[in-house]
């Protein structure tokens, strides 16, 4: 499938999918997936509704085992080790924002925010309240540490697991539809917050979406999954895409939600 | 088909990164964190050396008497010389000397700070504000005593308007005009009557046992061996199959009730079901409490046989009374009406389970764990309620002589 592209800068790149395919028992939901993931980019798992994108997620992140094929974190292989590997490869280097940011309910934010620290570091109290505050300064929240997930609206529980996902300070990041849901102000806003911890934390971003003013404005690679066919049907940052891509699918993807956009500026 | 776009200008970006992040992870030979403020004149110079990790847990901290050398108006700027490996912890030092110097009115001038590290601490506010809590007031008495008692009425008040539109919704149905469907209601009958078959047999028949060997050894003494079959019969159909069927379906049926309505709570199911204008009522209280009403004096009747059964299968064992004898006498003792009384008292039960269970899980929260403390309190509601209203029927019985 893909050529790995490679810079004299990264041999190997931090993440990459080869051949893998995924199902759900007897159900194809992706197949022959292959693509690399450089370090510190934003990389966009983009496609239609159904198409599997959140499914690759979730094997990325050790919830789906790949019926075939291989996935590589910095040349390890993923899925060949036991449990224990993909654990500690998950607590020491992946943070994950879920859909609907899946805090814990039980818990304030704070504590959301920081058992991740209790439970894997020997840190004590006080430098875990400062990390936690930290954490939540860092995408705005600092004040809601003493609040319940249940008293929080979409677009702050969403920075809260951002701040969750940040507990550990992990190198990669992982966002399922991170500003699905989010008034366009406020969706913007975690946009600039999302390359602003890029840059700052020097980590990489592995975002799923099919919010197009948010992938032109920060994905800069990416991959297109196609429903049909059931794998990636181009490779690229989704604006050169919506320019050069020739693919006809592709074209209606970005195009025309681009008339939509380009519509709502208007209005 | 695929495109394959270079990416000439993302690869650079990355290139740069890395040299920044090369640049600042030099290593230095002292590797604890230090820092150190050094004043000359218009200007404090905070100097940072050593390693600056998080998880080592060794973040210095730095506080507004810190700045104490500085005048209002000056500026503050870093050295950042010895600087070695940095992460958060040092975001986390940097954001107590932002603070720091809001607090004391200094300039702080970042420019010598590692990019990535100033891209963060702009992030970050100058102050920290107040975090907002929940309103949590102390233990006030009289607030509470009263706020109890309210809460008590209203909740009366709540369980029979729900009583009223059940009732109501149970009226209309049997016009056929309610938005019951016949669906809903079989399948929460199965799920009440037949699946709850097992534990009711096993409940009974051990009650049934254990009153025949509790009576057995007390009858005996007065050879009065065959009037164990009254005892067991008595109490198998006037309480113990009532109540023991209640309980099991108060904690087997109650519970789920309350965490399925509670999480369709949590779901907005039932806001959508509100705004498609299908009333609670109809679609769920009504098929759950019929659901009850329809199994539990069923099971009641099996409890009935199976408690009676018990109490023989202990007797025949334990004393000198022939089957036919203990069949004879049990007939002799119980009388179809005690059989209705049972009825009757069933039917309220399962009303009872069924409405205060739906009520509390309609009232729950929206958390996950507010379905499990909704289930809790429907089970211990389910019970408690079950046993007073049967002593209320007790007495109601002593007093109409029945």
């Amino acid at each position: 499938m893909s050529d790995p592209r490679r810079t004299p800068l990264d041999e190997i790149p931090l993440l990459s999918m080869r051949g893998v395919t995924l199902s759900f028992g007897p159900k194809i939901i992706q197949q022959n997936l292959s693509f690399d993931v450089r370090r510190g980019s934003i990389f966009a798992v983009m496609g239609g509704s159904g198409c599997g994108k959140s499914t690759v997620l979730k094997s990325m992140i050790g919830l789906l085992r790949p019926r075939v094929g291989h996935f590589f974190v910095e040349g390890e292989d993923y899925w060949a080790g036991g449990e224990l590997l993909r654990t500690e490869i998950g607590r020491r280097r992946f943070g994950v924002l879920f859909q609907n940011a899946a805090l814990w309910s039980a818990m304030t934010v704070g504590l959301n925010v920081a058992l991740p620290m209790q439970m894997f570091t020997s840190l004590d109290e006080s430098t875990i309240r400062r990390l936690t505050m930290l954490k939540l300064g860092l995408v705005g929240m600092e004040h809601a540490v003493d609040l319940l997930p249940s008293e929080l609206s979409g677009g702050m529980r969403k920075r809260a697991g951002l701040a969750r996902a940040l507990a550990l300070d992990p190198d990669i990041l992982f966002f399922d539809e991170p500003s699905a849901g989010l008034d366009p102000i406020t969706s913007s806003r975690l946009d600039d917050l999302i390359v602003n911890l890029r840059d700052g934390l020097g980590a990489t971003i592995v975002m799923v979406s099919h919010e197009l003013p948010s992938l032109f404005a920060i994905a800069d690679d990416g991959v297109f999954l196609d429903a049909q066919t059931k794998t990636v049907i181009a490779h690229g940052s989704p604006s050169v895409l919506r320019e050069t891509c020739s693919d006809p699918q592709v074209r209606a993807f970005m195009r025309r939600e681009q008339a939509d956009t380009a519509v709502a500026d208007k209005g | 088909m695929e495109c394959i776009v270079p990416e000439v200008a993302a690869a650079q970006a990355t290139a740069s990164i890395f040299e920044a992040n090369e640049l600042t992870h030099s290593a230095t030979k002292d590797h604890s964190p230090n820092w150190q403020l050094r004043r000359s004149v218009g200007r404090s110079v905070l100097a940072v050396g050593g390693d600056w990790i998080a998880q080592s847990g060794r973040i210095p901290e730095f506080s507004t008497s810190d700045l104490r050398v500085g005048r209002a108006g000056d500026l503050l700027v870093f050295d950042t010389v010895s600087l070695g490996k940095w992460d958060t912890g040092f975001v986390v030092f940097l954001w107590d000397v932002k603070r720091a110097a809001a607090n004391a009115d200094l300039a702080v001038d970042d420019s010598a700070l590692p990019d990535a590290a100033r891209k963060l601490l702009d992030l970050l506010p100058d102050q920290l504000s107040e975090p907002q809590k929940l309103l949590r007031r102390g233990f006030q008495p009289f607030n509470w005593l009263g706020g109890k008692t309210i809460g008590v009425f209203s909740e009366l008040g709540a369980v029979s308007q729900l009583l009223a539109g059940t009732a109501k919704g149970g009226l209309r149905a049997i016009v056929a005009k309610a938005l019951i469907r016949a669906v809903d209601l079989i399948a929460n009958t199965r799920a009440a009557g037949p699946s709850a078959l097992v534990i009711v047999s096993v409940v009974n028949f051990l009650i049934g046992a254990i009153l025949a060997f509790v009576g057995a050894v007390q009858l005996r003494r007065f050879a009065a061996d065959i009037f164990v079959a009254n005892l067991v019969g008595l109490a198998v159909v006037r309480e113990m199959a009532a109540v023991m069927t209640a309980i099991v379906m108060a904690g087997r049926t109650g519970g789920a009730y309350a965490a399925r309505i509670a999480t369709m709570r949590g779901n907005e199911e039932l806001d959508a079901l509100e705004v498609v204008g299908i009333p609670l009522s109809d679609y769920l209280i009504l098929p759950s409490v019929l659901a009850l009403v329809f199994a539990m004096p069923l099971l009641y009747l099996y409890g009935c046989l199976v408690g009676m059964f018990g109490g023989f299968v202990v007797s025949i064992s334990m004393l000198n009374i022939t089957s036919l004898g203990y069949l004879h006498q049990t007939l002799d003792a119980v009388p179809i009406d005690q059989f209705i009384f049972g009825f009757i008292k069933t039917i309220a039960f399962a009303v009872m389970i069924g409405l205060i269970s739906c009520r509390i899980g309609l009232t729950a929260g929206r958390s996950a764990a507010d379905v499990g403390v909704a289930a809790t309190r429907a089970v211990v509601a389910g019970i408690v309620g079950v046993i007073t209203m049967d002593a209320m029927f007790a007495v109601a019985a002593d007093v109409i002589g029945i």
